[in-house]
């Protein structure tokens, strides 16, 4: 693997709110003391499922990775990865209080920071965002002077649709930092996370997940964010990529009949996917053999949409394989190095200061 | 090219429409303003009749949230899928270099400019077509015919109005 190969979505796991707590005013932290909350874990991620952790990457009593040394073994020494973006999945967005949110997300960011960003200059974080607008907009201020943040990331089921007018100081905030909007899977749980009510099966849940993306990615085109934001990127997260050849071949279709009701659109909406949007490999929803990603590639398309991620430590792949078959030279440089380049603006600045 | 009566001017009033069929093609005629447009009637799409679609502005925004509205009437939107269709040039809105439909020069001619005219436009051919297309008001163009059994049937011929004429 080249040495200047970029890992979009390695994922820090938490050992416990305990770790948090540096990180707290003292009324949170004697909050959750008081409270005896050892740990939040959304249900999106079941700790024992055996996808949320790759059985060789658990420690002894089977728990997920979450020091910065097993991410050096596991992944950046032994892939010899040039660059990693930490994505932390604690739930920072579930309490209902927003200031509770707004405290978690704090205390995530700055536990990244402080005991994985300072400890590897390979690594890059996002902001994790809290479940408010206004206080993910705070978040996003205090700590974009640190350009290790290369994005901020939110989940692509939360309270209300992504593309909102609501939601727009925060692409404001980004657009002026040229930081891309990551939407990882997953769901702050105020909604069913099907349209049609609560599914029964963590196998319903974990499926819906790519209806999540792409509601809110037409919400995002519909609403206009990437006309009023013209510098704006977004970030797909585990979202899957084979739905999207279908989901936009029908969201163009359709728009030209009802083309009048989006007028501030001027291209189909693909286009804006295009200029706009990109998504990480893992998990990849396809077999991956050469005559398939073939076909995949053709219908996306383009060869830019695509950025490589390990997924570390969920369980998509086996041994070293992290990058499908069938791939050749040129477009795994595109993914795994030039795609994540041109989409992070902070990843192109190279050494930090 | 061959020109082809459509009809009198008072046939077709502002915001209105006739369908006529010349040269073997069917097309449709409008009138916005007292200005006439003739469009091929068959969407570039999927070949829908676009005589029958409804009329509507167009609708433009230079930001999200706004809305201008200009040019009432002067858009048709295909009956089947909604697609528009700018009437002065047959381009679709959504993409205008790609997908249109054909547009045929229309204009209003004196009658007797065309009464002398040596190569007489044909007028005929509209008026078959107009009558056999149920969905399109069968306009007489210049026939009255007034039942009873011992009057005989009489012509009026006005070469003196004006009539809308499409080149095919």
């Amino acid at each position: 693997m080249t040495e200047a190969a970029i890992d979009c979505d390695l994922h820090p796991g938490l050992p416990s709110m305990a770790s948090l707590f540096p990180y707290m005013d003292q009324h949170w932290r004697t909050s959750l003391k008081e409270r005896g909350v050892s740990q939040l874990e959304s249900a999106s991620w079941p700790p024992a499922a055996p996808s949320t952790v790759r059985a060789d990457w658990r420690g002894p009593k089977g728990e997920a990775p979450c020091t910065l040394a097993t991410l050096q073994a596991q992944v950046l020494d032994r892939w010899n990865v040039g660059t990693g973006i930490l994505n932390p999945l604690f739930p920072a967005q579930l309490p209902f209080s927003r200031d509770l949110s707004a405290a978690f997300a704090r205390a995530v960011n700055d536990w990244i920071r402080a005991e994985w960003l300072d400890g590897d200059k390979r690594l890059r974080a996002s902001i994790l965002l809290p479940n408010a607008i206004e206080e993910s907009v705070a978040e996003i201020e205090r700590l974009a002077p640190d350009h290790r943040f290369v994005q901020a990331m939110t989940l692509c089921m939360g309270e209300i649709p992504l593309g909102r007018r609501e939601w727009w100081p925060v692409y404001e905030a980004l657009s002026r930092h040229d930081i891309p909007l990551a939407i990882h899977a997953g769901s702050n749980w105020r909604h069913p996370v099907t349209s049609v009510g609560w599914p029964s099966y963590y196998l319903e849940e974990y499926t819906a997940n790519s209806m999540g993306f792409q509601a809110s990615l037409a919400s995002l085109i519909t609403e206009g964010v990437f006309v009023k934001f013209p510098k704006l990127k977004v970030v797909l997260l585990e979202s899957g990529v084979s739905w999207l050849p279908s989901f936009l071949w029908r969201l163009v279709k359709s728009w030209k009949g009802v083309r009048f009701e989006v007028p501030w659109l001027d291209r189909p909406p693909s286009e804006y996917v295009r200029d706009h949007v990109r998504l990480s490999i893992r998990p990849l929803d396809v077999p991956e053999e050469a005559a398939t990603m073939a076909r995949l590639m053709d219908h996306l398309g383009s060869d830019e949409l695509l950025l490589w991620s390990s997924d570390w430590p969920h369980a998509h792949f086996e041994g070293d394989a992290t990058v499908p078959q069938g791939l050749d030279q040129a477009l795994l440089k595109k993914i795994m190095v030039d795609n994540p380049l041109a989409t992070y603006a902070r990843l192109r600045e190279g050494a930090l200061a | 090219m061959a020109r082809h009566i459509v009809g009198a001017v008072d046939e077709i009033p502002p915001g209105g429409r006739k369908l006529v069929e010349a040269d073997g093609k069917k097309i449709v005629v409008f009138n916005l303003g007292g200005e006439f447009f003739a469009l091929l009637d068959r969407c570039p799409h999927q070949g829908s009749a676009l005589s029958g679609g409804i009329l509507c502005g167009l609708v433009q925004s230079n930001e999200p949230g706004k809305y201008h509205f200009s040019r009432a009437g002067e858009m048709v939107r295909c009956p089947w899928h909604n697609w528009e269709f700018d009437i002065r040039t047959g381009k679709s809105w959504f993409d205008p270099r790609r997908t249109k439909v054909r547009a045929f020069p229309a204009h209003v001619e004196p009658g007797a400019a065309l009464a002398s005219d040596p190569q007489r436009a044909k007028a005929q051919s509209g008026e078959s077509a107009a009558q056999k297309d149920s969905a399109t008001p069968s306009m007489h163009m210049d026939g009255v015919a007034v039942e009873g059994p011992y009057q005989a049937e009489t012509f009026s011929v006005k070469v003196e109005a004006e009539y809308v004429v499409v080149e095919v």
